[in-house]
């Protein structure tokens, strides 16, 4: 146990802080640092760790979760200011360096202001309540007198006296830092930012005028550039290579053999040639005339139409149970009619717009990172086991990303840039090209999903059989991984929320034979399209409305109790964020009614579709129209969307979330495929990877935010599960056409 | 020696003349606005003006830059009205396309004052953005184009 030192926050913020500012560093109380608690009582309160106040009034606030379009940056700053009582136009905004003492930084599953709402919430409130006692105490009156009802002041009421933050700074700093019992938290009428749309994205602006930096464009004196030259195949190793032609290139300046990695990948490099250069050009260049002979390895022989043929059949047969109420056997061997269905997606990529890039410079026995990572402790994991030294002498600047979507969460364009500054003692800028991005992903896995219902005379199943069969993410960390794990399972298979009597959730073995990583939204994509789609195909069996017939499927409001199945609830407590139907069944009914549904005529090829799905603790309906023309192609004229999402911090940000949702979903809905053959992945670039351009996208996507008090759930992702089910289930009511795999671009609707 | 001009200030460059123009501006001229996103004008995330017209930098080689007037996102005035636009609706999420979109919208508005919702799908369907920013794209160049009517 430390404490935690002026001079390491005067690091961190780089020369931020002056002389005198409000920082409590020195005044900490030793505790525990939040990433290594487990259930234990929560750490005191740090506000020295997450803000400082200048004199001149301007307070820097710690943004410690990456900002990657989720609007993070604003998100929990904004929610520290609001309890503080700070204008956020006065407001600078640093980001962190990767270290366990902000507790949890790895930035995906939709998790940053689930779970620090309350910790910003009482940062804030501590550091007004040292504001209002400093002042107080200036003025010789109670500090119940005193308020902060005009931004960046403490005032008070009754003489009207008033003093700025910056003037209050120094002596607000030697108040004691208050306990938690004596905070007073706003009540959520009162808050000034919090779930209002009067505040703008704190990097707007330098998004606009082209000062936005992001990983690629980060330069370091005395660096060189790298292009790699990676295998084809995973695990393959470099047997030869020559260089000859490479080095001739104008700029060029070596060439570097990066080993391959020891199974299990993890993070680390794939391996590969090196071409060092003097600019990215020739970088580029130079790999392009590298002859490299490769040991391919065993997964050579890894093709994905016969890992769909292969995994279609092991759906077909029992699994591993995850989930088992009553007697699905007994119930189907009772029915008289029963529905089967077979469905199929194959691998993604999420290709970010900034591709993968990470300058290193490691020097002094330590590692000095800039990258555009979701996961800034996990470099300082990989780095320090691969360089042999400690993870706290990895220092990771976390940079803007140009779109994370889950690829930057796996760290191996780290480790790359990394090895290779280790070895030539110099700062090394990793560049990826688009095909890089593309070629060696850490993918979505394929999914071959089998369900199977016995309805009875109303339409409505007696007993449901769902299996599951894909690559799971746990081959990064276990190569000989057969089943996936809870956590992928949960996502939407484990907790399909209908009330049936026999109802059998199972999984499938599955070998993975290119690295598998999380795709936004993860195993929810398939899971949704396959239970959302299946439950459309038995509305219009039973000749019912589909949104009729799911909310009848609901049933009753409740909250589901998940006795006698494994359920990890995204890692939250039952209690806290219990699933609650009457949840789900409200977003249905708002996407329902804002569309339209069963109202507008629908002319010669249009249909709408809806589909519903509870991810990250959030509920989302979601209502897309489609017009199929004569030519079959599918156009997007409208989405309503619908979520409830619980408190919510920035309403214009987690709306546009979910308009990006959609259009997220609209790629891989319509287009989005990776297929891979003789171990090697076939596509390279936008051209065969293509994602939807303007004249594709949803002409316009309408998102409803249900007003709620109740804790903050996850919004960055729950918009994209239900997007390809409603879109399927459009074309459906649009042609009669029953897709059941994804992308739409392999199947002739007309 | 290749003379031009960028965003106003005269440049010479002595390199590589198959360089692409957009690694020029990103690592000579250290103009980091335009960027980088597949090297092939499929995604349009390094559109710059060549004399007022847009072209995608990564497929210009230097030798074909002549001596041409470059501008790029920073060469933009302060608050041209399509970034004025940009900043009221919101546009970006991550930002990183947003050079480029921006780039080319100003490029559209220049040969069409008051485009339709077809005019603005054609001009600007090179331009990706796989955070999914298109509908306040849009917006946000009719909102421009009203504002310079």
């Amino acid at each position: 146990m430390k404490l935690i030192e002026n001079v390491s926050r005067r690091d961190f913020l780089e020369g931020a802080l002056v002389t005198g500012a409000f920082v409590l560093g020195a005044r900490l109380i030793p505790g525990p640092l939040w990433a290594s608690e487990g259930e234990a009582a929560p750490a005191p309160l740090q506000p020295g760790l997450w803000m400082a106040i200048a004199p001149d009034g301007a307070v820097t606030i710690v943004a410690h979760r990456t900002e990657m379009g989720n609007g993070i940056r604003t998100s929990l700053p904004i929610v520290l200011a609001d309890e503080l009582g700070a204008d956020w136009t006065r407001v600078k905004v640093e980001q962190a360096l990767g270290d366990p003492k902000y507790g949890d930084q790895e930035t995906d599953t939709s998790h940053s202001v689930r779970d620090f709402f309350d910790v910003m919430r009482q940062t804030g409130a501590a550091g007004r309540l040292m504001l209002i006692r400093a002042a107080a105490a200036q003025w010789g009156v109670p500090p119940a007198e005193c308020d902060t009802s005009e931004p960046h002041f403490v005032l008070h009421r009754r003489s009207g006296r008033k003093a700025g933050f910056g003037e209050l700074a120094e002596s607000a700093a030697k108040q004691p830092v208050p306990s938690r019992e004596e905070l007073k938290l706003k009540l959520p009428s009162a808050w000034r930012y919090i779930g209002k749309d009067n505040h703008h994205l704190y990097d707007l602006p330098d998004m606009v005028n082209g000062k936005a930096r992001y990983g690629i464009d980060q330069t370091v004196a005395g660096m060189v550039y790298a292009a790699v030259e990676r295998p084809a195949v995973l695990g393959a190793s470099v047997k030869s290579h020559d260089d000859k032609e490479a080095l001739k290139v104008a700029g060029v300046k070596q060439t570097v053999v990066i080993d391959t990695f020891k199974p299990p990948h993890g993070h680390q490099p794939m391996g590969g040639v090196a071409v060092i250069a003097d600019n990215t050009w020739a970088a580029f260049q130079g790999r392009k005339k590298l002859q490299v002979e490769w040991d391919n390895g065993s997964h050579v022989g890894y093709n994905s139409e016969q890992f769909r043929k292969t995994a279609t059949e092991t759906a077909r047969k029992p699994g591993q149970v995850i989930r088992n109420i009553g007697d699905v056997e007994g119930a189907f061997a009772k029915s008289g009619k029963i529905l089967e269905a077979e469905y199929y997606t194959p691998h993604l990529a999420q290709a970010p717009m900034e591709p993968p890039v990470a300058v290193v410079d490691v020097r002094d026995g330590k590692a000095f990172c800039w990258a555009p990572t979701q996961d800034p402790q996990q470099v300082q994991k990989t780095l320090a086991d691969l360089l042999g030294i400690k993870p706290e002498d990895v220092v990771v600047h976390v940079t803007l990303l140009g779109g994370g979507f889950g690829r930057k969460s796996f760290q191996d364009f780290v480790a790359e840039a990394a090895v290779l500054s280790q070895k030539l003692q110099k700062p090394v800028k990793v560049v990826w090209s688009r095909e890089d991005d593309i070629r060696f992903g850490y993918y979505h896995p394929c999914a071959a999903m089998y369900l199977k219902a016995a309805v009875g005379p109303d339409g409505k199943p007696s007993a449901w059989l769902q299996r599951s069969v894909f690559q799971g993410s746990a081959s990064t960390s276990d190569a000989d991984v057969l089943y996936p794990g809870q956590d992928e399972m949960d996502d939407g298979w484990t907790d399909v929320p209908f009330n049936i009597p026999n109802h059998r959730a199972e999984s499938g073995q599955a070998r993975a034979n290119v690295r598998i990583g999380w795709l936004r939204s993860v195993t929810n994509v398939f899971h949704a399209f396959a239970v959302q789609s299946f439950t459309d195909e038995l509305a219009h069996a039973a000749k019912k409305d589909p949104i009729q017939y799911q909310l009848a499927l609901l049933g009753a409001d409740r909250k589901i109790d998940f006795a006698g199945t494994k359920y990890q609830n995204y890692g939250a407590s039952l209690d806290l964020y219990p699933y609650d139907t009457g949840r789900l069944r409200r977003v249905i009914e708002i996407a329902g009614e804002k569309s339209g549904w069963g109202k507008r005529p629908m002319g010669k090829g249009r249909g709408m579709g809806i589909a519903a799905h509870r991810s990250f603790l959030t509920y989302a309906a979601t209502v897309v129209e489609v017009e199929v023309d004569n030519r079959g192609q599918v156009h997007i004229p409208n989405v309503w969307s619908a979520a409830d999402a619980g408190t919510v911090v920035s309403p214009d940000n987690v709306r546009y979330q979910f308009v990006g949702a959609a259009v997220f979903g609209t790629s891989l809905a319509l287009f989005g495929e990776i297929t891979a053959n003789n171990g090697a992945v076939q596509q390279g670039n936008f051209n065969d990877y293509p994602i939807a351009r303007m004249n594709r996208a949803p002409r316009h996507v309408d998102v409803h935010i249900v007003e709620s008090e109740a804790p903050p759930a996850g919004v960055g992702e729950p918009g994209v599960p239900p997007f390809a089910p409603a879109l399927y289930n459009a074309v459906f009511a649009a042609t009669g056409k029953r897709v059941r795999e994804l992308p739409l671009s392999k199947t002739k609707l007309v | 020696m290749i003379r031009f001009k960028v965003n106003g200030k005269e440049k010479t460059f002595g390199g590589d003349p198959d360089m692409p123009l957009l690694w020029y501006l990103r690592d000579v001229a250290e103009l980091t606005g335009t960027k980088f996103g597949c090297g092939m004008t499929l995604c349009g995330a390094c559109t710059v003006h060549q004399n007022g017209a847009a072209i995608r930098s990564c497929s210009t080689p230097m030798k074909e830059v002549g001596d041409a007037e470059i501008t790029t996102i920073e060469g933009i005035a302060p608050m041209h009205p399509v970034q004025k636009a940009w900043m009221e609706i919101r546009v970006p999420q991550c930002g990183y396309c947003q050079s480029g979109q921006i780039m080319q919208a100003i490029a559209l508005l220049k040969d069409n004052k008051n485009p339709s919702d077809q005019d603005i799908d054609t001009a600007m369907s090179g331009n990706l953005c796989r955070c999914g920013t298109y509908q306040r794209i849009r917006a946000a160049i009719h909102q421009a184009a009203g504002q310079t009517a």
